[in-house]
């Protein structure tokens, strides 16, 4: 599928991307994050040198400088990149400080990655972050093709290749897939030029599961070979490219929302993933 | 009429000539201002006549033609404001203003040969006009000065000859004096004396160093190699240059000086690559650029693909990509034999890197490829993005002493490079400690404390990831005790010996060729006869040769081998580049030829069956050529193939791995 065509919207939509501190997979080194420097990416191209950057964290992150390094080639106007700054310990909890401060600031749109690539990383920051400021969101974003004052037409990325249209409504919260365009380049004269703004925020308060926590480092998991017997080049390649697609299943559709969280209940219920019907009137998921 | 209307000319042609003189000046004063002394003006006349004649004169033809003609012209001229400017008609003076005319007409008459059919290189236009005025100058000075001797009777002065005579010096005076100051082809000699005197890099002339470097008259490098790049304030507010007016003053006037002769694009690689890069209109449009407007008069050969007239300039406009295509700047291999070539001493590379420094820290537009290592230099210390742990994963098996177990310090440490990570290139570092341990070299490997060089970074215009890695290998090498660094890899050699002095490293380096051909002086290596005798020819690497001065060493250890050596015929300081420098092999800017095809061509013509080569680039870059084609070695390897090791000494801490090995463990 072809990218669309560049997108902009002009101030009309305020748009903020949530950027956090990437590890080098060699290395460990600090830097951009994969799918927050997408995200950065996506916000350029959109609005310009209208898009505010936010972090919660360390303001000596080797990364921050990396982010505010990509506010070139934007239109003649465009003054040096914008940085909010959240001070926090490593341990704090992003949660309330990022949504505090989306609160205070007019955004309407928000980018980020999906998951972070350091600390917990356990990808829920964007659906609790929406959910406690209300927003709508959608994961797994390739790219915009449309954004008006309302709502945004985004391509989600499916499993092998497949791309799937949606429109959201404003203000939303976009979590972006690593398929989306790279990044540009981080140049070191407008990294140098970023302004960091530091904003106090309440000293968020420490998260108490943390410390408690054994941490260790992430492993990927072996993979099963398929040896595939074949002398077909072709098979053999098939085999060796395909992404093991889900089985069984099925696929709703045209169904009216409520009978879809119906549907949805009784299979979660009947996977044993709730709690059986007797107390269902209190599930939320 | 005459003795009226020749001090008219010549006095109101050197005020016009004056003016315009002046207005040349204001133009290069609107780049960037370094301190200047005047005084640098009394080098001029022995820069001009020792250093930059010496470089003509590899051409033996051309530097005759223009001793004939320049220096005809400036006696002639100095004659001339005596005689008939003054009228001090005196025939001693009149009679030597004569031979002086006759001089520059005979080598006006070289000139007008050489512009029947001009070779390529040459630009037309305005210098094809330039011959005929030279002709028209020296005859009609030769002829108005001749009753100055009694020799044609004074009634010349009347009627419809003289008419003409007084017309023909004019003529020649517009173009030789007004032309010179309005920035006419005469141009070359006001900019070109005057860069001679304020030239960037006065070490390149031999006044700087009491003797002239090399006793070997003309066909030689002279003066010093002054090749480190300038440092980058990276607290400047703008790093790089962007408009022409971000050039310091000394390289726009360095661009004025410039005579269109082409060398520079004969000896291009890019350009005979058909990629889109000439020297010379590189220069011609930074000229533009300055002066602004458009280069449609530009009448020498194009950028390969790409149209003259497209593009225009101005002082404070931005030069890429109105004046000049990024892809021009990026096909550059900084192999700097346009500068080696160049008559006027002008610095390309130098312009070429500035320019790569803006659009690389100030756009963040270096090509993917570049963009890419440059990234991975920052995570991971080496421009593959690799573990830098595993620098030494190739001599697991060999047993190489770590310079952090050495306290005491070492006599050698061996700097792998990045040569280190390339599987290719391992079979050179191998063979390299094989030597090191026949001669008993005491060395030691920083091991995966050492980083990136920074060489390819600062050639893409990342001076501050240069720095960087700069800054972090000197404070390493700084912790550890070494007489010096020998290094297989030319590009390590040049930034750790010439570039990381001005950031306080200053060390003693050698290149592996040296080192071994000093093994050989020493004794300490002994090698057998080649069984064989094949054909070997060797190909100079550009950071090495040109860059670093070493023609020498690598040809002494061909030598020591006893090898049957043929000469390439661009060879020595200038050699043809292999087409991986300078950050081009990653930015791949598409042509017509590859570069290392071409320099294969020169291999093949000398009948070679090896080419001994000294640079893990290069290795990579003559490897790329497709089969059949004359095999590639390194010094290294050729000579490790060669050598005899000293049987006595299994038991000494000097064993080689090799024979360490039969030793039950």
């Amino acid at each position: 599928m072809t990218q669309p065509d560049n997108v902009t919207v002009g101030a009309a939509v305020k748009t903020v991307a949530l950027v956090s501190s990437g590890r080098h997979p060699v290395s460990g080194r600090a830097g951009r994050a994969r799918e927050d420097a997408r995200a950065v990416e996506m916000g350029l191209s959109l609005s310009g040198g209208t898009l505010t950057l936010l972090h919660a964290g360390d303001a000596d992150d080797a990364a921050l400088p990396e982010y505010l390094g990509m506010y070139h080639g934007l239109s003649a106007g465009a003054g040096p990149g914008r940085l909010d700054l959240l001070p926090m310990a490593p341990d704090g909890d992003a949660l309330p400080a990022l949504a505090a401060r989306l609160r205070q600031s007019d955004a309407r749109l928000v980018l980020t990655g999906q998951r972070a690539e350091c600390g917990e990383g356990s990808g829920m920051l964007p659906y609790l972050l929406a959910e406690t400021l209300g927003w709508s969101i959608a994961t797994g974003i390739a790219a915009i093709e449309q954004c008006d004052g309302d709502h945004v037409t985004v391509l989600q990325a499916l499993p092998q290749g497949q791309r799937r249209r949606l429109e959201v409504a404003l203000p939303c919260l976009l979590a972006v897939d690593g398929v989306a365009p790279a990044p540009r380049q981080s140049a070191f004269g407008p990294a140098r030029r970023g302004i960091t703004d530091s904003v106090a925020t309440a000293a968020p308060a420490a998260d108490p599961g943390w410390a408690a926590w054994q941490w260790q480092p992430a492993r990927a998991r072996p993979k099963r070979l398929k040896v595939v017997k074949s002398t077909n080049a072709r098979d053999r390649f098939k085999a060796a490219a395909a992404k093991s697609a889900a089985s069984g299943g099925q696929v709703l559709t045209d169904l009216a929302p409520d009978e879809a969280a119906d549907r949805l209940l009784a299979y979660l219920r009947s996977e044993k993933v709730l709690a059986p019907v007797s107390d269902a009137e209190g599930a939320d998921q | 009429m005459l003795q009226t209307l020749l001090p008219i000319l010549i006095f109101a042609a050197l005020a016009v000539g004056a003016v315009g003189a002046a207005r040349r000046i204001r133009l290069w004063r609107r780049g960037q201002r370094s301190p200047m002394g005047w005084h640098r003006l009394v080098r001029m006349p022995k820069r001009y006549l020792n250093d930059l004649h010496h470089i003509v004169a590899r051409d033996k033809a051309m530097a005759h033609t223009h001793v004939a003609t320049a220096g005809g012209f400036v006696a002639a001229m100095a004659l001339a404001l005596v005689v008939h400017g003054f009228g001090w008609r005196n025939p001693i003076l009149g009679g030597l203003l004569l031979l002086a005319s006759l001089g520059m007409f005979v080598g006006a008459l070289a000139v007008n040969r050489r512009r029947l059919d001009p070779p390529a290189k040459l630009s037309k236009g305005p210098w094809q006009r330039l011959s005929k005025s030279l002709l028209a100058y020296s005859v009609g000075m030769f002829l108005v000065s001749l009753p100055l001797v009694g020799v044609a009777p004074t009634t010349l002065g009347g009627g419809a000859l003289a008419l003409v005579l007084t017309l023909l010096v004019a003529w020649g005076l517009l173009e030789m004096i007004v032309g010179m100051g309005w920035g006419g082809p005469m141009k070359h000699a006001f900019a070109g004396s005057l860069h001679l005197a304020f030239h960037r890099r006065p070490e390149r002339f031999d006044d700087q160093h009491g003797e002239p470097q090399s006793k070997i008259p003309h066909d030689v490098h002279r003066g010093s190699r002054s090749t480190a790049l300038f440092p980058l304030d990276l607290a400047a507010p703008k790093l790089g240059v962007e408009k022409p007016s971000d050039f310091q003053w000394e390289q726009l006037l360095g661009f004025d000086a410039c005579v269109q002769c082409g060398r520079c694009q004969a000896v291009c690689p890019a350009y005979a690559a058909g990629q889109p890069l000439n020297p010379k209109k590189l220069i011609q449009d930074m000229v533009v650029g300055m002066v602004g407007g458009s280069d449609a008069r530009y009448a020498g050969s194009a950028y390969p693909g790409i149209e003259v007239g497209k593009h225009r300039g101005a002082p404070a406009e931005p030069i890429v990509p109105q004046l000049v295509e990024a892809e021009t700047l990026w096909a550059c291999t900084t192999c700097r034999a346009c500068v080696e070539e160049c008559p006027m001493m002008i610095e390309h590379v130098d312009a070429i890197v500035d320019m790569r420094r803006f659009v690389t820290l100030e756009r963040g537009e270096t090509p993917e490829k570049g963009a890419a290592a440059i990234d991975n230099l920052i995570a991971t210390d080496n421009p593959g993005g690799l573990d830098n742990a595993s620098r030494l994963d190739w001599a697991a098996d060999l047993d190489i002493p770590r310079i952090q177990d050495r306290p005491e310090g070492v006599d050698v440490l061996l700097w792998l490079g990045d040569g280190a990570f390339d599987m290719r290139n391992q079979r050179t570092l191998r063979s390299l400690v094989k030597i090191l341990r026949a001669g008993g070299v005491d060395f030691a490997v920083l091991g995966d404390e050492e980083r990136d060089s920074g060489d390819v970074a600062r050639r893409l215009g990342d001076e501050a990831t240069f720095q960087r890695l700069a800054e972090r290998n000197i404070a390493t090498l700084s912790r550890y005790r070494f007489q010096r660094i020998v290094t297989a890899d030319p590009h390590s050699f040049h930034v750790l010996g010439r570039e990381y002095g001005a950031f306080g490293g200053h060390y003693t380096v050698r290149h592996h060729s040296t080192f071994i051909a000093e093994l050989f002086d020493a004794g300490r290596l002994h090698v057998k006869a080649a069984e064989q005798r094949e054909t070997v020819t060797y190909h100079d690497p550009c950071y090495l040769g040109r860059y670093n001065g070493e023609f020498a060493a690598p040809r002494q250890v061909l030598a020591a081998l006893g090898v049957e050596f043929a000469e390439m015929e661009r060879s020595g300081y200038r050699s043809r580049c292999c087409g991986g420098g300078g950050g081009a092999a990653l930015s791949d800017v598409p042509g017509k030829a590859r570069i290392p095809d071409m320099r294969m061509e020169d291999v093949r013509e000398t009948g070679a069956s090896t080419v001994a080569v000294a640079c893990p680039q290069c290795t990579a870059m003559l490897e790329g050529v497709v089969e059949p084609r004359p095999q590639i070695k390194d010094l290294a390897e050729m000579v490790a193939e060669a050598l005899i090791e000293p049987a006595s000494d299994t038991a000494s801490p000097t064993a080689t791995a090799d024979t360490r090995e039969e030793i039950p463990a």
